[in-house]
């Protein structure tokens, strides 16, 4: 005798009873091989159950794929037990990426068009859940039928799937914009709902449907005021207020069919005024109502009058206590603020306010809000106000909140000594959370104010003594150093309190910064390149520095021991070219990505190219060989070729070399075969008009005494040369 | 739009949301910007806390915040009608039943019907539906273990008339 399969309940129990994970899983896949068997026996009375507790496994997150055929079966059967299964298998196990799913269209079919009310609810929910393309367009026909049908459960969900077919194949929008109107015309709640959500879908893929549904604007307003004073109905009434979810549908439509539309926002006018001053807002349905009706007058052509009430109402609920409606006060205000800015700005304290709250979702709204509503007239007061939160804020807010001031500050900074206080103010406060090119955007601010040079160096010293940890920091600070190391060391600035400074301590704090274990590569590499420029800064003798960059050329870091080299082979041998290789920076152009990192670098990169060709020119190689494929067949395509350094090596950028091709170079002529007399030789030339074309000339010498008789030249190709074999010309006698 | 995510980002979704929901506090707003597993940022969750259960839906941008709020709680009134009383472990037994009620109020991602006594007449009718075309393995367990333990009287083994002998077969245990 079989043993009769556990219960659903029974299973669950035995789950719920595991005391460790893997107890669980054990139960689990003792239960599922019983599923499996019995699946494979094809026992009917019972396959329903075993698909229910088959789910149930598989919103623990076990596999269950071997379900889905089932799915298929029970579907199929005449018993509603079955099919209520069935279909919940399938919206939970089958999506269009499985092949299988395409096979429930014949039984959706069947039950659409024979099936019980409740049948047909279960096929209509099954199809706007997970029904691919092709599914939609084999059954929209169905469909389309049941919308008239008397049964307003069915209707209602006939028009759902509706909207979920034009979303997977928008020619069905055709077939179900016709009824719309009819169903406009029903009391159901449920049906009127659903029609609006169809409208909407079809309006927004459609600007002629948009032209069409305009006419019913008077028809909605007038379902609208019908709402609004029915009164209290028990049905549909959510405290107090009449279907706050039709209300809300229909403010949204008639959102979409007033925008830019001066007749039908008048129409609406009267109705949107009844609704903002007379609903209740002492609990949340009433405010969703309203939130929905100021969304509303704001986006459409609506009345000055009726603007102003709507952001006034705005502005109260931003003051609410509640936090839901705080939080909906700060999204929709923000939707206003490119329209509607000055209106805005009127509650720019109360969005500042909002950034102490401790709830995160309110205070990460208010600061995207805050930064919308930075403008030239306010940027030093909302900058003061940003900065206080940026040192108080959460970590996940951090980085927007410091480029969102770095950002604001670019734009609309009154006065260069500002605009470097505040970026150092954020540096120091959040230097860890800035973007890449804060340092360069810095160094460039700092390098093309002149004036400011003495008073940032000063600053930026200040700030370094105090703190080493932060990056950008201190990569900026050390730059700085490097370049105004004398202007630091006079001593006086009218900016700030006079500074005293030794020699001494500035090569301290560079030494401590290269120490250092928080200092990154990069950073170790501005300090010592800072030291190096203070060699011809300083006025004292320069075996600190000497000194420091010696012990660098052992360094493990290979950037940093190159430089180290260079700069002490700068000391021995080339010490005539120290001062002017050192010399101040002068200020590079601003854009692309070749900023001043590399511009400032360019000097010890044209070295490096000198020094080490040879890891550049396989690349810049392989580049000549990809353009000689392209001009035409040659012989030496395998040949490599030295690349010339460019003859401006200044500022050439190792970040160029991959992507641009290399400029052009002359090729010297190469002589490639020589025997018994006969010499042949190959000259290249680049016609200017067209440089990416190469010409090679072959010349074929004899040397020798005698005639050279059925001389043959071939040339080879690559294969993927073959299209452009054509012009080689035919093989020549070459007699001499 | 009908394509289901495979099974384990599934779960790592379930998981994430977990976490990010049970870190809130009781006095700060409904609302969670997604995390990162969850679409792009038109997404956000909305929850409502109840005794010890989280109920979270995952909205895009085209549906009312507040609005959700109050579907939440049409959602929960309507199972505790349909429940009776609605405990946590009416939910973990009769998962399937919560599909089914949740089917008549949310439907292909859209709101289809927000009338409590409406959904809750339709899911009585379809539960009576079930009963009634219930067979022997649908059978309420009570009826059955009331068969099992009706108390048979003892049946002799052996009856003797007489002279006659009539041996009655051992009936096997009904099972």
């Amino acid at each position: 005798m079989l043993v009769p399969s556990l219960k659903v309940q029974d299973l669950i129990e035995e789950i719920r009873g595991a005391k460790t994970q893997a107890q669980e899983r054990e139960v689990i896949q003792k239960e599922c091989a019983h599923i499996r068997a019995s699946f494979r026996d094809g026992d009917p009375l019972h396959r329903h159950r075993q698909l229910a507790k088959l789910l149930y496994v598989h919103m623990l997150g076990y596999p269950a794929h071997f379900g889905q055929m089932e799915c298929l079966k029970l579907i199929a059967s005449p018993r509603f037990t079955d099919k209520r299964v069935g279909y919940l298998g399938a919206m939970l196990l089958l999506d269009e990426r499985q092949d299988a799913h395409l096979l429930i269209t014949n039984s959706i079919k069947n039950d659409l068009s024979q099936g019980t009310q409740a049948v047909q609810g279960l096929a209509l929910c099954t199809l706007s859940t997970m029904g691919s393309a092709e599914m939609c367009r084999d059954l929209a026909t169905e469909v389309e039928k049941l919308l008239l049908q008397p049964s307003p459960y069915v209707r209602k969900k006939a028009v759902l799937t509706a909207v979920h077919m034009i979303r997977k194949v928008p020619e069905l929008s055709t077939i179900f914009l016709p009824p719309c109107a009819q169903l406009l015309h029903e009391r159901h709640h449920g049906i009127l709902l659903g029609t609006i959500t169809l409208i909407m879908e079809l309006c927004e893929r459609s600007p002629a449907a948009l032209k069409h549904f305009r006419k019913v604007v008077p028809q909605l307003v007038q379902i609208l005021r019908t709402l609004l004073t029915t009164g209290y109905s028990t049905e549909h009434s959510i405290s107090g207020v009449s279907d706050p979810f039709l209300q809300v549908q229909i403010l949204r439509l008639l959102r979409i069919l007033g925008r830019n539309h001066e007749e039908s926002s008048e129409t609406m006018n009267d109705l949107l005024a009844q609704v903002a001053t007379n609903t209740d807002t002492s609990r949340n349905a009433g405010n969703a109502v309203l939130f929905e009706t100021v969304l509303t007058i704001l986006d459409i052509r609506s009345a000055a009058g009726l603007r102003v009430l709507a952001v006034n109402i705005l502005g109260r609920f931003l003051l609410n206590s509640d936090k839901n409606i705080r939080y909906v006060a700060l999204t929709s205000l923000l939707r206003l603020v490119q329209s509607d800015h000055s209106a805005v700005q009127r509650h720019r304290p109360t969005v500042v306010e909002c950034l102490q709250e401790p709830d995160t979702s309110l205070s990460r709204r208010a600061l995207e809000l805050s930064l919308a509503l930075v403008n030239s007239s306010n940027v030093r007061a909302m900058t003061q106000e940003l900065q206080g939160f940026l040192q108080s804020c959460p970590t996940d807010l951090r980085a927007d909140c410091a480029s969102g001031i770095l950002l604001a500050a670019e734009r609309y900074a009154p006065t260069k000594r500002w605009h470097i206080d505040t970026i150092l103010r954020v540096l120091t406060t959040a230097g860890a959370h800035v973007r890449d090119d804060a340092v360069a955007n810095l160094t460039q601010l700092i390098g093309g104010a002149q004036e400011l040079h003495a008073y940032s160096v000063r600053r930026l010293y200040c700030a370094l003594a105090e703190d080493i940890s932060q990056q950008p920091l201190v990569q900026v600070a050390a730059w700085c150093i490097g370049e105004y190391g004398d202007l630091l060391l006079e001593g006086s600035c009218e900016e700030i309190e006079p500074l005293q400074v030794e020699e001494e301590e500035v090569l301290a704090l560079l030494e401590r910064v290269l120490q250092s274990h928080m200092s990154l590569p990069a950073t170790r590499g501005y300090a010592l390149t800072a030291l190096m420029k203070l060699s011809t800064r300083l006025r004292g003798d320069n075996n600190r520095i000497r000194q420091v960059v010696s012990i660098y050329g052992s360094c493990l870091d290979v950037e940093l021991q190159q430089r180290a080299v260079e700069y002490d082979t700068l000391f021995r041998k080339y010490d005539h070219m120290r001062a002017a290789i050192l010399e101040k920076m002068p200020l590079v152009e601003r854009g692309g990505p070749q900023v001043d990192e590399e511009a400032k670098e360019s000097k010890e990169e044209a070295r490096l190219l000198e020094a080490a060709p040879v890891p550049t020119e396989p690349q810049a190689s392989k580049l000549l060989d990809l353009l000689d494929l392209l001009d035409g067949p040659s012989e030496d395509a395998q040949h490599p070729r030295p690349l010339d350094p460019s003859p401006g090596g200044a500022l050439v950028h190792l970040l160029d070399l991959p992507c641009a091709p290399p400029p052009a170079a002359p090729i010297p002529n190469l002589k490639v075969f020589e025997r018994e007399g006969l010499q042949l030789s190959l000259s290249f030339v680049r016609p200017p008009e067209t440089p990416a074309l190469l010409l090679i000339t072959v010349t074929a010498t004899n040397t020798s005494g005698g005639d050279v008789t059925h001389f043959i030249c071939q040339a080879a190709v690559p294969k993927v040369c073959k299209g452009f074999g054509g012009g080689l010309g035919t093989p020549e006698e070459a007699t001499e | 739009m009908g394509l289901r995510e495979p099974e384990e980002i599934q779960q790592q979704i379930v998981r994430e949301t977990f976490h990010l929901v049970l870190k809130r506090d009781d006095n700060i707003c409904n609302f969670l910007e997604g995390g990162s597993l969850i679409g792009g940022s038109d997404y956000k969750l909305i929850y409502r806390h109840y005794a010890t259960l989280y109920f979270v839906f995952c909205v895009d941008s085209s549906e009312s915040e507040l609005g959700i709020l109050d579907l939440i709680q049409v959602f929960v009134e309507t199972l505790d009608k349909c429940f009776e009383n609605v405990c946590e472990l009416d939910l973990i037994f009769h998962m399937d039943k919560v599909h089914y009620i949740l089917q008549e109020v949310v439907m292909g991602g859209m709101v289809l019907e927000t009338n409590m006594n409406e959904i809750v007449a339709q899911m009585e009718a379809q539960n009576r539906l079930e009963k009634s075309e219930g067979g022997l393995s649908a059978a309420p367990a009570r009826a059955v273990s009331a068969v099992k333990n009706i108390n048979l009287p003892e049946i002799p083994r052996n009856i003797n008339i007489g002279d006659l002998n009539i041996k009655v077969p051992n009936l096997s245990q009904f099972v």
